[in-house]
């Protein structure tokens, strides 16, 4: 048993670390340092960064452009990759619907998207859940019905990440609206330019608006746009879901996280005195951070037994990823909400954040997207298969309850 | 980084663990427990024999050469068995401080006693008034001829009252709470002018009372005369050991609650199905694996060096395995209903043992308050 990283770990690590310094444009870093959100041109503008220097989807097979890397480097990339901090390439198109394509898709759309997807010159987004299709998502209600050689489909997505950007959507319907609840499901794939969808923004407890309503009426879809086989969309909607573990804990995110509080609250002061120097402040920052240490030696060890692992195998130990993980990240904004105190209060609509903007923050320039950022947070423990979830399947798959 | 045992981590693991599966249930363990030392002197001879007690010395004095991996792999089996010989007394604390202050002549003579099985050892620091300070010394060594007279009063002295070698700590210069001159002296048991008063412990094992009064000590049983860093590097060492054994008797504990669900019926059904305990019980898991995770960690960083990176990792473990015991005994009681709360069954007794260790080398308060004074885990 040895966990210290090995001479060739650490070097790779360093020439992750360097790459980013080097690579990641300022102002992404910036605006991420201060929780905010960044422009669909600019994860474009990184992602092409990325990809060019091919490590765009590195965790992907060779042939489809992946890296070949070891569970444990995949890990030190996506760790370096939160600390920088620099924003993590689509999730929907690389972790979601590209695993899905190239194990379960056609030889065209594995040609026609796989290449897309790394360069980002497709924006996919997801299309899963429904108003009544929550955590019991196999309840879902949108058809896709035969018509010749296309589908028709009708229906309503809800919880659409970004879809306002997206170039494509990827969607579970019903194809067989007789068969029993996890059966009948197609995993089909969707221009977002074809008539009869609409877009609608939800407007979210922080003010924002990065998720969706997006609507189905008569929307005509070739067959050929169908992955795998019709009625079998549930297996693969199964694979997706299993499939993104290494790096759902975000310790990378947490550890940058917990840096900038200290630098924050070193430069707060209360009753004449640093924040920071608060023995009552600083213990629950320590508290913090030795829930974090104790999430990281549990996710490398998940890493470490990933390696031995049948691929395809979700280890269930990862949903304490997920639990603890959300957990900390929501711990980490209430300590901002400490640092940033009274000054939490003003409301600051997030396109007054863009450049151009003249008007002076009220108060402390890094304070108008604390709260909304605490805010939004309490998303992570709702999103993925809610906490509450993640113990169903611990208490099932691993305790046997 | 490599999470593996090696092959002979492995066989260690093995044979530890058939040890404890063999020869230490629960029923076996109440008859080891009424002798007057508190423990089976036919298990200690066992540990000799299974070469547990010369793991972590060195090979040139009889040692098997082992390092904190071995010792992590023992305590947790120790924690599953509940296991009441003094080898923390003995092997961890005592060996600690042989091996990391003692001259060539002081481990030629202990260490292959040790490891034969002959020589018990405790660690007699703790005073009246030093509570988790183990700076707080007020004992004293008085220079007397060419050896020293000591003077003071020692308390809860783990194992103290059967050791055949006490490692005393008693002050050659300074004052009460100063980091410098404390010095670490080797006293026989029953030397002339140590009196123990012996008594349980609330977790089935035992501790003494000491009063030195007058006790000489030749030179040559002088340990160290600068004792302090010493002491808090074996006392991380002790309590990466103790995080181990507190995984083992947490491991232990959540296993029987498992399987008390899914027996126990209750309206009809296992109360397993009841949606309300299963989440109690995967909370217990998650804090049990958190805990395993940083028990690890102690594990590997109490061979660090750097004194300061050292002490860090050491409290933010003691923080997680403080909380997780909490967790995971509250929780175990609670779900075993009342008959959790019985003498009788074993899950109340890895309840008591978990706690204590938390009230051993300080608490999860205390180490959180450290660990926040000293700065950031990360730095």
């Amino acid at each position: 048993m040895d966990l210290r990283f090995t001479d060739q770990e650490l070097a790779f690590r360093d020439e992750v670390r360097t790459f980013f310094k080097e690579n990641l444009p300022p102002a992404i870093r910036e605006k991420l340092k201060e929780g905010r959100h960044t422009s669909k041109d600019e994860l474009v503008e990184w992602t092409r960064i990325l990809n060019k220097k091919g490590w765009a989807v590195s965790h992907w097979p060779r042939e489809y452009g992946g890296t070949g890397w070891t569970p444990v480097q995949q890990y030190i990339f996506l760790d370096e990759l939160q600390q920088a901090p620099a924003p993590s390439p689509l999730p929907f198109g690389v972790s979601m619907v590209g695993p899905v394509i190239y194990t379960f898709g056609s030889d065209a759309q594995k040609k026609q998207f796989l290449p897309r997807i790394a360069n980002l010159d497709d924006w996919w987004c997801q299309g899963f859940s429904e108003p009544g299709a929550g955590s019991d998502l196999a309840s879902l209600k949108t058809t896709a019905k035969r018509d010749g050689d296309h589908y028709v489909i009708n229906g309503q997505k809800t919880w659409t990440t970004l879809a306002q950007h997206a170039d494509w959507i990827f969607l579970l319907a019903r194809t067989d609206p007789s068969a029993k609840k996890q059966e009948g499901i197609s995993f089909i794939l969707v221009n977002m330019k074809t008539p009869g969808i609409t877009v609608r923004p939800i407007v979210t407890i922080d003010g924002g608006a990065e998720v969706n309503e997006v609507f189905f009426d008569d929307v005509r879809v070739p067959v050929e746009n169908r992955v795998g086989e019709e009625n079998k969309g549930w297996d693969y909607a199964k694979f997706l879901l299993g499939n993104e573990r290494v790096g759902i804990a975000r310790v990378g995110v947490s550890k940058e996280r917990l840096r900038r509080i200290r630098e924050l609250a070193a430069a707060t002061t209360d009753h004449g005195r640093p924040l920071i120097e608060l023995p009552r402040f600083r213990e629950k920052l320590a508290a913090v951070e030795v829930e974090l240490k104790a999430l990281e030696m549990t996710q490398l060890r998940v890493v470490a037994a990933e390696a031995k692992r049948a691929k395809g195998k979700p280890d269930p130990a990862s949903s304490i990823l997920k639990i603890k993980g959300s957990e900390i990240q929501q711990a980490t904004t209430e300590l901002l909400m400490e640092v940033v105190g009274p000054y939490a209060l003003p409301y600051r609509q997030e396109h007054e954040d863009e450049e151009g903007w003249n008007e002076p923050p009220i108060g402390p320039d890094w304070a108008s997207t604390i709260a909304p950022t605490y805010f939004n947070t309490r998303k992570v423990s709702i999103y993925g298969g809610s906490n509450e979830i993640q113990k169903n399947i611990i208490a099932k798959a691993i305790l046997g309850l | 980084m490599d999470f593996d045992f090696s092959e002979e981590q492995r066989l260690l693991k093995e044979s530890v663990d058939r040890f404890i599966g063999d020869r230490y249930d629960f029923e076996q363990r109440k008859t080891f427990a009424k002798s007057d030392s508190g423990y089976a002197h036919e298990n200690w001879k066992q540990f000799a024999e299974l070469g547990l007690l010369a793991i972590p010395f060195a090979e040139e004095h009889g040692g098997f050469g082992g390092g904190p991996t071995e010792t992590m792999i023992v305590m947790e089996a120790f924690g599953r068995g509940l296991v009441l010989e003094p080898y923390f007394s003995t092997v961890v604390l005592g060996g600690g401080l042989l091996r990391h202050a003692g001259s060539d002549a002081h481990k030629s003579e202990f260490i292959p006693k040790i490891a034969s099985g002959d020589l018990r050892l405790a660690f007699a620091h703790g005073e009246r008034q030093s509570r988790y300070d183990l700076a707080d010394v007020e004992a004293r060594a008085k220079k007397s001829g060419s050896g020293y007279l000591l003077e003071g009063e020692k308390s809860l002295v783990l194992n103290g009252d059967s050791a055949d070698t006490l490692i005393v700590s008693a002050r050659m210069s300074g004052d009460e709470r100063d980091r410098s001159g404390i010095g670490l002296f080797l006293v026989d048991g029953n030397a002339k002018g140590v009196s123990r008063r012996g008594y349980p412990t609330q977790d089935g094992l035992r501790a003494a009372e000491i009063s030195l009064s007058g006790v000489e000590v030749p030179v040559d049983r002088v340990l160290s005369e600068d004792g302090l860093p010493i002491i808090e590097r074996v006392v991380d060492e002790a309590i990466a050991a103790l995080a181990a054994e507190a995984v083992g008797a947490m491991a232990e504990m959540h296993a029987l609650t498992v399987d008390y669900l899914k027996t126990r019926k209750q309206f009809g059904v296992a109360i397993g199905a009841f949606q309300a305990l299963q989440h109690r019980a995967v909370d217990m898991f998650v804090a049990l694996e958190q805990a395993r995770s940083m028990a690890m960690f102690a594990t590997m960083m109490s061979a660090e060096d750097d004194a300061e990176a050292r002490s860090r990792a050491t409290s933010a473990a003691k923080v997680q395995i403080g909380r997780s015991a909490k967790i995971v005994g509250q929780g175990a009681i609670q779900l075993h209903g009342g008959v959790g709360m019985t003498m009788e069954l074993k899950v109340g007794h890895y309840f008591k043992r978990a706690t204590m260790i938390d009230v051993l080398f300080g608490d999860a308060d205390y180490h959180l308050a450290r660990l926040a004074e000293a700065g950031s885990l990360a730095a």
